[in-house]
């Protein structure tokens, strides 16, 4: 069981501004499995709830309704503190922004996600700079993020998603911001870390990704609802 | 444990690297937030030190000193009044003295001349204190000479220099032979400025006072514990007007820091969600500013506390001496005998460290609890 689904939603409905006059049902009766070390790709309209979803996958927000299992666990009940400790250890996040800290260093931002767990310093740097040189940012190491160009932010930001080693991988519209080729290399990034067995789930308007080969399953959704599972 | 320990030199450090980042603002707000612990430190540490050397002296004074009036005037003391005296029981020892003041108008500033009567001083010389070394560059074997009220000028040697134990009183002394003082001031022999008495036992000293009045009725009893209050009353006068003014500029700070502190700017924000959206804990953060607001806070308090006792104890305190001292024109270079008290580091910790600590920590409790959902649509 666990083995087979990382992740399952069952009836879940998330309400922004609940009991308000201006309340908005994004998410409307999701059931969904994802399945462990598969791509999945969220694709539909903008504004269908492709990101709410996302944030209710990846423990950044607790639905309204239904239930979330995470490894055959029920997570739904958890307080904050404990979904901060599962995001950390088992999420890594790239978000469509990359929103890395301005003002620190490539290496710097990378380590901050393990900070909570106090490894020594030492290792961590050692760990940072085995991701950087492994999408080709060696040379990049200490430079002020605000200095990268858009490509090596995300790269960035994909170091950092890995630096606690997740089994889980978010990644909001990974390619929005990137041009034909850069969003080719990504993909080449991605194919190599489904490789190393880790469940991928994104969210993206862009052909390039959902037809690419790399992903696994592709979830449409409409009026957060699913309309469509390939 | 060591866990712990790692974890919090990763927030240090990341602390210092957010410090380094608003590199103006944190400069800016460390500068004025040290000049204020700088002045505040000041005050308290000179007004402290000025209090504990004054009853240092006056403890060493006389129990009681008698003046005599004449139409409200201080006046001097005749021939005949210390026999008068020696008949009150209680009286263990007296002495008339003999001092006034002198204008030296080649450095502006006065002097108080006196005729000890534990010191053996020639004719013709004189032992001064160490504000006139200073100031007139006197040393000894030196002559110098001052013009006394009736015009003719006296000349004297410096014979000593006193040594700078407790400047506050004998910094502008002038210390001469009876004969020559007498000569100086054409005070003739037999009277003299006051009486100084010691009473053996405490319980007598009132007693003695409305005695001496019955006997002397044109005289005047000044008792040291009423110096000792006056002084402590205009110290605390003092203190409480710089405070006063302080309070205005505690108030101002206040507000600077609230804004700084308390105003989160969007960037902030922004970086309080990344961090939790990648797994820092609402504590984490809180902690991360918490060492931030110390490490502000403490660095202030260390770098004006010492500023301040430098300032007090070596350079006289030479800011907010007018404001402060004021009752002599001569200290060129006042020294206080350096004295900390815990009590008072203690207060000025608490109400500065404190307080802007804790001014950081309110809007990052806030910001640090919103849900970490909200960076997914920055
Ligand atoms: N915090 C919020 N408060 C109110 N409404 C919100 C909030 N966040 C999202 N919504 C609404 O929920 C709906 C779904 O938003 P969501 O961001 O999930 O869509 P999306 O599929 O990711 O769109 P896009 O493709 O444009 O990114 C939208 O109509 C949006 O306006
Ligand atoms: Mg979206």
């Amino acid at each position: 069981m666990a083995g087979l689904f990382m992740i399952e939603l069952k009836g879940i409905r998330k309400a922004f501004n609940q009991g308000k006059h201006n309340e908005y049902w994004a998410l409307d009766g999701i059931d969904l499995t994802i399945p462990a070390q598969q791509v999945t790709a969220l694709k539909g309209p903008s504004g269908s709830g492709k990101t709410t979803l996302l944030t209710i996958l990846g423990c950044l927000a607790r639905p309204t309704e239904g239930r979330v299992r995470l490894k055959g666990e029920d997570i739904s009940g958890l307080p904050e503190r404990f979904l901060t400790e599962i995001r950390r250890k088992t999420f890594g996040f790239i978000f469509q922004q990359f929103n890395l800290v301005r003002g620190l260093s490539a290496i710097e931002n990378i380590i901050l996600p393990a900070y909570p767990e106090g490894q020594p310093r030492k290792d961590l740097l050692e760990k940072a700079e085995a991701l950087l040189a492994g999408v080709n940012l060696g040379h990049r190491r200490d430079a002020k993020v605000e200095w990268l160009s858009g490509g090596e932010q995300q790269r960035v930001a994909i170091c950092r998603a890995l630096i606690n080693d997740p089994a889980i991988l978010i990644a909001d519209e990974p390619t929005a911001n990137l041009d034909t080729k850069l969003s080719k290399e990504f993909l080449g990034i991605l194919e190599k870390l489904a490789g190393q067995g880790r469940t991928i789930i994104l969210t993206s308007h862009d052909p390039l990704v959902v037809e690419s080969s790399v992903v696994d399953r592709v979830v449409t959704l409409r009026d957060g609802r699913i309309v469509d599972q390939t | 444990m060591r866990i712990w320990i790692e974890k919090q030199k990763h927030l240090i450090d990341f602390t210092l690297a957010s410090l380094a980042r608003r590199k103006a603002k944190n400069l800016g707000l460390l500068a004025i937030y040290t000049l204020l612990v700088f002045v505040l430190a000041s005050v308290a540490l000179y007004t402290h030190a000025l209090r504990v050397e004054a009853q240092k002296v006056l403890a060493g004074s006389p129990e009681i000193v008698l003046q005599r009036l004449i139409a409200g005037r201080h006046d001097l003391i005749p021939p005949g009044y210390l026999e008068k005296i020696g008949r009150i029981r209680g009286v263990q020892k007296m002495e008339g003295r003999l001092w006034g003041y002198y204008y030296d108008s080649v450095v502006k500033a006065n002097y108080t001349f006196m005729a000890p009567r534990d010191m053996k001083i020639e004719r013709g010389e004189i032992v001064v204190g160490p504000a006139l070394e200073r100031s007139r560059g006197l040393a000894a074997g030196n002559g110098i000479s001052f013009r006394a009220y009736t015009g003719e000028l006296h000349t004297f040697i410096v014979a000593d220099v006193l040594p700078e134990t407790s400047e506050l009183v004998s910094a502008d002394l002038v210390l001469m032979n009876e004969e020559d003082f007498r000569a100086f001031f054409k005070i003739p022999e037999g009277y003299y400025n006051d009486i100084a008495m010691n009473v053996a036992n405490p319980q007598e000293v009132r007693n003695v006072a409305i005695k001496l009045l019955t006997t002397l009725p044109d005289s005047r009893p000044i008792l040291r514990d009423e110096v000792l209050r006056t002084y402590a009353s205009i110290f605390d006068w003092r203190e409480g007007l710089m405070l006063a003014l302080l309070s205005a500029a505690i108030l101002a700070f206040g507000i600077f820091a609230w804004e700084k502190a308390a105003g989160l700017s969007a960037e902030e924000k922004r970086e309080i969600g990344i961090l939790k959206a990648i797994g820092w804990e609402t504590n984490d953060v809180i902690k991360m500013k918490f060492w931030e607001g110390l490490l502000i806070s403490l660095t202030a308090f260390l770098v004006g506390y010492v500023a301040a006792y430098l300032h007090v104890f070596y350079f006289g305190a030479s800011l907010f001496e007018p404001v402060l001292k004021g009752w002599a024109v001569l200290y060129p270079r006042f020294s206080l005998p350096p004295h900390i008290d815990g009590l008072q580091i203690a207060t000025l910790f608490f109400f500065t460290v404190v307080p802007y600590t804790a001014a950081v920590l309110v809007p990052i409790w806030r910001a640090a609890t919103t849900d970490p959902d909200t960076v997914m649509r920055s």
